[in-house]
């Protein structure tokens, strides 16, 4: 118990070392990490496709 | 100044050249040619038992292609000293840092797995079984990286590089007609027009020529060995030899198959050893030889570039240059990654088929983020200073960049819908 409560306590100080971005946020950076989301979100969604395809299949 | 004074001054000037390359060489050497992994031998092995010497000109293409998105990860580290992980997590916050860094770990592990079913695979070609390969693998992975030096492990993978050269006499040895090579393995042209099968094949050779664990390898090994920014031209030369090395081997892996296997069915790279046994004996060697030496490579730099980048966010000790004792949780985090994936290649009826399509596309995810994240912060100017991207180094990388994220997402794409295509 006490590890896990360690390792989340880790968790925790590592998202508020990262918490405020470095980068300049410039408008290409903006844009770029938008496309980045927006990509990533129709992968996710395909492979939820495919696996729900492979389900009903099975 | 006499002609011999000149001489012997120039001489002692390219030696001094030399011996500072041979100071800094090394993690452009190891990743570019670890990049030849079994998955690796497996497609050029395919390539050229399908389609003969016709691709070589498009592996040639793949030079500049590596070289360009590799040279990036050089500067980033010897400018920042941070690995690719904590970079992104520092620059891009924690929500895309977590999805890095688990989207690695989960890539990692799967290509582990595919490096160890090249491995058992390669050597049950000789009668050593699968659980002996893998016990034998995971101790002298273990027996290398535990000597807590980073010079005398990068010299020990600079050995099984030297091994990967095996395809070199193999090749020679097949006598290849160098009429054939010249005139139908140079010229660019597409054997029997844009087919899906060929589109596949070369989407394949790209996706096997970049993958995400490189980036994050090269950027933490180029940290961990303490390259600066007066090392940056060094380690770039060091990437680019690397870069001709890598396709240098992978065209003599097509000419061997193309000489000695064309038109025979080739699923794998140790199915083509075995047939090649039967035309001869020593060149099916050297092919399994060499499997099992480029599953090895990949697996000691893979699962490295997964103990660096938890080590740079855990904040763990993660240097190989530390004892065992200083740095625990970096060399316990090696092991087990190497040892889970060790055993599943051990697993009566293990879904490897699904693996090694799982691994092409969970590093569609993975790999467009990692080589975005790679320009934006070559172009933050305020950290990287005069080694940020030019205009010129921005609009090439970002082309091969773009044409590297188009194909693999179709190769992605297509792994998971194979008639999406046709």
């Amino acid at each position: 118990m006490r590890t896990i409560n360690q390792f989340f306590s880790k968790i925790r100080e590592i998202n508020q070392r990262y918490a405020k971005p470095t980068v300049e946020m410039s408008r290409g950076v903006k844009f770029s990490l938008a496309v980045l989301r927006v990509y990533l979100f129709l992968l996710v969604v395909l492979m939820i496709y495919k696996f729900i395809t492979v389900i009903k299949g099975v | 100044m006499d002609f011999f004074s000149l001489l012997y001054y120039r001489f002692k000037k390219v030696w001094k050249a030399v011996r500072l390359y041979l100071v800094i060489a090394g993690p452009g050497l190891v990743v570019m040619i670890a990049d030849n992994d079994a998955g690796g031998i497996t497609t050029y092995a395919a390539t050229g038992a399908k389609y003969g010497y016709h691709l070589i000109w498009f592996l040639l293409l793949l030079i500049p292609v590596a070289y360009y998105v590799q040279e990036m990860t050089v500067r980033l580290g010897a400018v920042t000293k941070r690995g690719h992980a904590e970079a992104i997590f520092e620059s891009f916050g924690a929500f895309w840092g977590w999805f890095s860094l688990l989207d690695l770990m989960i890539v990692d592990w799967l290509t582990l797995v595919t490096e160890f079913v090249g491995m058992t695979a390669a050597l049950s070609i000789f009668g050593v079984p699968a659980w002996l390969t893998v016990i034998l693998v995971v101790m002298l992975m273990s027996i290398i990286v535990l000597n807590g030096r980073y010079w005398t492990w990068e010299k020990i993978a600079l050995g099984f590089c030297l091994i990967n050269l095996i395809y070199i006499p193999a090749a020679f040895m097949v006598n290849p007609s160098l009429s054939d090579i010249a005139g139908h393995g140079l010229i660019p042209n597409l054997p029997g027009g844009l087919t899906n099968e060929l589109f596949f094949l070369l989407m394949a050779n790209i996706g096997t020529t970049i993958a995400p664990w490189m980036l994050f390898f090269q950027q933490s090994s180029v940290v961990d060995k303490g390259l600066l920014e007066k090392d940056i031209k060094m380690g770039k030369i060091d990437t680019f030899i690397g870069s001709i090395i890598t396709v240098a081997i992978a065209v003599f892996i097509v000419i061997v198959t193309g000489t000695l296997l064309n038109g025979a069915p080739i699923d794998d790279a140790a199915t083509a050893a075995r047939l090649l046994m039967k035309t001869n004996h020593y060149i099916g060697a050297f092919m399994a030889i060499g499997l099992f030496d480029a599953g090895l490579l990949g697996a000691i730099c893979i699962s490295l570039a997964s103990s660096w980048a938890f080590g740079e966010i855990f904040g763990w000790a993660h240097s190989l240059n530390t004892k065992v004792k200083e740095a625990p949780w970096f060399y316990i985090s090696f092991i087990f990654t190497l040892a889970t994936a060790g055993v599943v290649p051990l697993i009566p009826g293990a879904p490897l088929v699904l693996i090694t399509l799982f691994v092409q596309v969970v590093a569609v995810t993975l790999l467009p983020a990692a080589l975005v994240f790679l320009i934006l912060l070559l172009n933050d100017k305020k950290t990287m200073g005069e080694y940020a991207n030019t205009r010129v180094q921005n609009i090439v990388s970002s082309v091969i960049v773009g044409a590297i994220i188009i194909l693999s997402t179709m190769y992605g794409v297509s792994a998971l819908f194979p008639n999406i295509f046709q």
